[in-house]
């Protein structure tokens, strides 16, 4: 299967199977359109007629070779033989977890309408990880992870600064542990800024492997949902902690993490206003919920965030010139160091290698699932004992989603996020459609830029 | 003339003879954790 479309000049060729990348004219992007439909005295004489102004018919004839060699060597129409090891890299790490999402607070300090989690209390009542219930945590990780080295622990909400001191408590736990029993601890912190202060700062900046900052952007638009107790906006207070949270970070990753709505699809103005803030590694997604919901999504935004992720991928390119890059998370792709082929049909890992642990030790397939008690796997002192559900989540791959046999984007995203499918279709291995629509844009953009950039390689 | 430019890419078919090892980020830990992605990940394989 292969996959063709133009943007930004570049006519694109994407080899599914093999993930392999061609750029090329458009004699041989129409060529290799009609490679299958018929001999090559047939596709010559075609591809002449259309082209007679670009191109001999000699050199079309070889053109025609070069692509039945790339077709030998495996880098077009290669087949894909991948659904006999797709459920290998799940059975040969079964029973092990590598990374947790610590709840350590179902609580916030900001009401936004929009929260997935409900305002941080995933439908339940408020509460705080205590220091024990984490440090199990943190030991049923270990206890589990196998021969696996590097384990990652995610500091989440709710908002997790309103339990600081149990946050760094079980960092310092972490580390004091993790050379003995051979493992690299990775910890991330999710936070929406409000309680940042110097110790969060020099603490995280520390520690923390990656921050994740939540901003989405201008200030009217951060402002409409991302509002405290009182209804009063955010973003004045916090914008200037998370300058000084980055600025001292000294080069660490961190992400400003926005959230685009039916209220912002124009959301290349926020990611612009991040910039202008000095902020250079960035991510926008698109909110997640009911879709009956007023912030939701709707059919008519689709083409106006396809455009946005357009004009994002030129802005990108731009900046590259200018010598101020920056990153945005769906367009990071590494197309000569990026993941095996076991990776990228095995799914994302929820329930299996990952998995979240609400304030009280319950666990969860992953930190979407928090609340819907149907999900709940067991907990961290009697590990998983609900392996019903549990094997649901084993058995999710690319190739047990329906759609994604179609689909050309699907060694790329791996099969989608397994709650946005239930949410959308009442199953784990359902699609959510409009998700994946997205998701191929996406792609498309992040490969062009990709192209862009090792053909204009100094 | 050159038409076509083949970029350089990770062998897929390939990988399958040497990957799986487990140890790269899981897939929507510490970024979006709302959408699910595989492409914006390093191979962590150090084998």
């Amino acid at each position: 299967m292969i996959h063709q479309y133009q943007q930004n000049g570049y006519n694109i060729v994407l080899d599914v199977a093999s993930g392999s990348v061609h750029a090329v004219d458009i004699v041989a992007y129409d060529l290799i359109a009609a490679y299958l439909g018929g001999d090559k005295q047939k596709v010559v004489d075609e591809i002449y007629a259309k082209h007679a102004d670009q191109a001999t018919k000699e050199e079309i004839a070889d053109l025609y070779d070069e692509v039945t060699a790339l077709k030998e060597a495996g880098k077009l129409f290669a087949e894909d033989n991948y659904e006999r090891i797709a459920g290998t890299l799940k059975a040969r790490t079964s029973g092990v977890v590598k990374a947790l999402c610590l709840h350590v607070a179902h609580t916030c300090n900001l009401n936004c309408s929009y929260c997935f989690a409900s305002q941080g209390r995933y439908h339940g009542e408020r509460a705080v990880m205590s220091y024990e219930v984490g440090k199990r945590a943190l030991d049923f990780l270990v206890e589990n992870s196998g021969s696996r080295h590097n384990l990652e622990v995610d500091f989440f909400g709710g908002e997790p600064l309103l339990n600081w001191d149990v946050v760094k408590r079980l960092v310092e736990y972490a580390r004091s542990i993790e050379k003995a029993k051979g493992k690299r601890f990775r910890f991330t912190l999710t936070t929406n800024g409000v309680a940042i202060d110097d110790d969060v700062i020099e603490f995280s900046n520390r520690e923390m492997s990656n921050v994740v900052l939540s901003l989405d952007g201008r200030k009217e638009v951060h402002d409409r949902y991302r509002v405290d107790l009182a209804g009063k906006g955010s973003w004045d207070k916090i914008v200037p902690k998370f300058q000084r949270f980055v600025k001292l970070r000294g080069g660490k990753n961190y992400y400003m993490r926005g959230t685009f709505t039916h209220a912002n699809p124009d959301f290349l103005e926020d990611i612009k206003t991040m910039l202008d803030l000095g902020f250079d590694q960035l991510s926008m997604e698109p909110v997640v919920c009911d879709p009956h919901d007023p912030s939701a999504l709707t059919e008519e935004d689709k083409a106006v965030v396809y455009q946005q992720y357009e004009e994002l991928a030129n802005l990108m390119i731009q900046r590259d010139r200018e010598g101020k890059p920056f990153t945005f998370y769906h367009y990071m792709i590494d197309l000569t160091g990026g993941p095996c082929i076991y990776k990228r049909i095995s799914g994302c890992g929820s329930g299996t290698e990952y998995m979240a642990v609400t304030p009280w030790g319950d666990l969860y397939p992953c930190h979407q699932f928090v609340g819907d008690d149907k999900f709940k796997l067991g907990d961290i002192w009697q590990g998983v004992v609900n392996k019903e559900v549990q094997d649901q989540f084993a058995q999710v791959n690319v190739y047990a989603h329906p759609e994604c046999r179609d689909c050309w984007a699907r060694l790329y995203c791996s099969g989608g996020c397994a709650a946005n499918a239930y949410h959308a279709t009442g199953k784990v291995t359902g699609t959510y459609q409009y998700g994946c629509d997205l998701f191929r844009k996406r792609m498309e953009c992040a490969i062009m830029v990709a192209v862009h950039r090792e053909l204009n390689k100094q | 003339m050159e038409h076509i430019k083949t970029i350089n890419t990770r062998d897929l078919c390939e990988s399958a003879q040497n990957g799986g090892c487990g140890e790269c980020q899981t897939s929507c830990q510490s970024a979006c954790k709302t959408s699910c992605g595989i492409a914006n990940q390093k191979c962590e394989n150090n084998d």
